[in-house]
């Protein structure tokens, strides 16, 4: 089908930006539109105006320092995948790029556009929730910072207010030499996961687990960190019976079911791409051994 | 209604026109210029038939509203090659049988062109993992990956 008419606005500046949020209703903005723009042809959204973003300088960019890595909402998936730099400091986010869409929907698409659709079964934000990430958003009543685990309101709802714009996301680096794995299950590359996974560990010296951060997505209305088997995992030698242990959690999740499988296969599914993810992330304790 | 005026370079010619902002950037090429080698498939970004390269990347035609071509830098099917002198790409999809009803194949052929441009030697596996976001329905892949290879190939040896 042909999206609906609607008035077409794309502001220049964050100024402009924030004008049309404080004056429209009834507005939708448009960033990549890989998901928006579907949406929109298949009339399952109407707005009266839409903002396109795309014209906004600065609204893209990688920036990293010494603590975390800053990353523009307009920021390209393509752009984050190609990011020497980043795939350095973060080598779990090229990785799960390579899932995202495919490579002539990463061209357009971008971190933010995913962050504020938030799929359930979406990378990106599941990268972010693993990455302690901090939303950055602004709006007519100002700027406010977004943390964590606050964004993820539900299936498809992030804490975006109406009126805000999300300005950029800032992640937190882990130590050279974390380890990182990722793992997802989809019948098709490119589709959306049934379930998935992200794993990093951080080790201190004996080879013991000082840090651990685990996220579970596509199985609940968004993504979850396993907050229990983080805590558990920390002052542990990695075993076999460690990773039948987070496995077991994952799998006992509030998994949804849909028309592709049932709640069961998903809760099953979920302990399987865990165990992947957590095996990964363990590479670097076991080749210390 | 929201119309807007636009300039943009479709295949190294300037284009100046009048579009409705609702209308996608398929549409605009194929009935506003009149360039059908875009095909329109699914029209929701699944099956790629759209593909074309804009300001050097690939991209879903069916998923850009025309009025954001405003200032790009379009590539359809078409600049590809001509019946009489077709491009290595094309050749080597006529060499492998690499199409049948030829309804994917202009986003096929965009998709390919893109990953050449940045992958001169790429594998049969980064050929498969590209063309998974394109979707033939009567003959399947392989020969598909063969001709990728074959254009590949011929494009290393004459440039």
């Amino acid at each position: 089908m042909k999206a609906p008419p609607f008035a077409y606005h794309d502001p220049r500046s964050r100024d402009d930006l924030i004008g049309l949020l404080a004056e429209l209703e009834n507005a939708k903005l448009l960033a990549g539109g890989q998901s928006l723009v579907p949406m929109l042809n298949f009339r399952v959204v109407a707005p009266d105006h839409l903002i396109d973003i795309n014209r906004i300088p600065d609204l893209a960019g990688i920036r990293l320092s010494a603590d975390d890595v800053v990353l523009g909402a307009m920021t390209r998936q393509c752009d984050l995948h190609a990011s020497a730099d980043l795939a350095a400091t973060a080598p779990i986010i090229r990785q799960a790029l390579a899932h995202v869409g495919h490579f002539q929907t990463r061209s357009r698409g971008t971190i933010g556009g995913s962050c504020c659709h938030l799929d359930p079964a979406a990378e990106l934000p599941a990268l972010c929730a693993l990455l302690d990430a901090e939303f950055d958003v602004a709006g007519p009543n100002g700027a406010r910072i977004v943390k964590g685990g606050d964004w993820f309101k539900g299936y498809l709802e992030s804490a975006l207010e109406e009126r805000e714009y999300l300005q950029s996301i800032r992640l937190r680096r882990w130590p050279a030499g974390h380890g990182y794995g990722f793992s997802e299950y989809a019948r098709r590359r490119g589709d959306f996961a049934i379930a998935g996974a992200g794993a990093l560990l951080e080790f201190a010296e004996d080879a013991r687990i000082g840090r651990a951060a685990i996220v579970v997505f596509g199985v609940e209305p968004a993504p979850i960190r396993l907050v229990e088997a983080e805590r558990m995992l920390v002052g542990q030698t990695f075993s076999e019976a460690l990773l039948a242990e987070v496995a077991a959690q994952a799998s006992a999740l509030d998994a949804m079911a849909d028309v592709h499988v049932s709640a069961a296969y998903r809760r099953r599914l979920a302990g399987v791409v865990t165990r992947r993810a957590l095996a990964e992330a363990a590479r670097p304790a076991r080749e210390a051994v | 209604m929201s119309a807007r005026k636009i300039h943009l370079t479709v295949n190294g010619e300037a284009v100046e026109a009048e579009v409705q902002a609702r209308v996608n950037l398929a549409d605009f090429l194929r009935q506003a210029i009149g360039l059908t080698g875009t095909h329109v498939g699914c029209e929701h970004g699944v099956c790629g038939a759209c593909t074309i390269i804009v300001d050097g990347r690939p991209a879903r035609a069916c998923l850009m509203l025309a009025v954001q071509a405003d200032g790009a830098k379009v590539e359809t099917v078409e600049s590809l090659g001509t019946p009489e002198s077709l491009s290595e790409l094309q050749q080597a999809f006529r060499d492998r049988h690499a199409l049948q009803c030829g309804f994917c194949t202009p986003g096929m052929l965009m998709t390919i062109e893109a990953l050449l441009r940045v992958e001169a030697s790429p594998t049969r596996e980064q050929i498969r993992d590209v063309l998974s976001g394109n979707l033939c329905r009567c003959t399947g892949y392989q020969a598909i990956v063969d001709a990728a290879l074959d254009a590949a190939k011929a494009r290393r040896g004459t440039r």
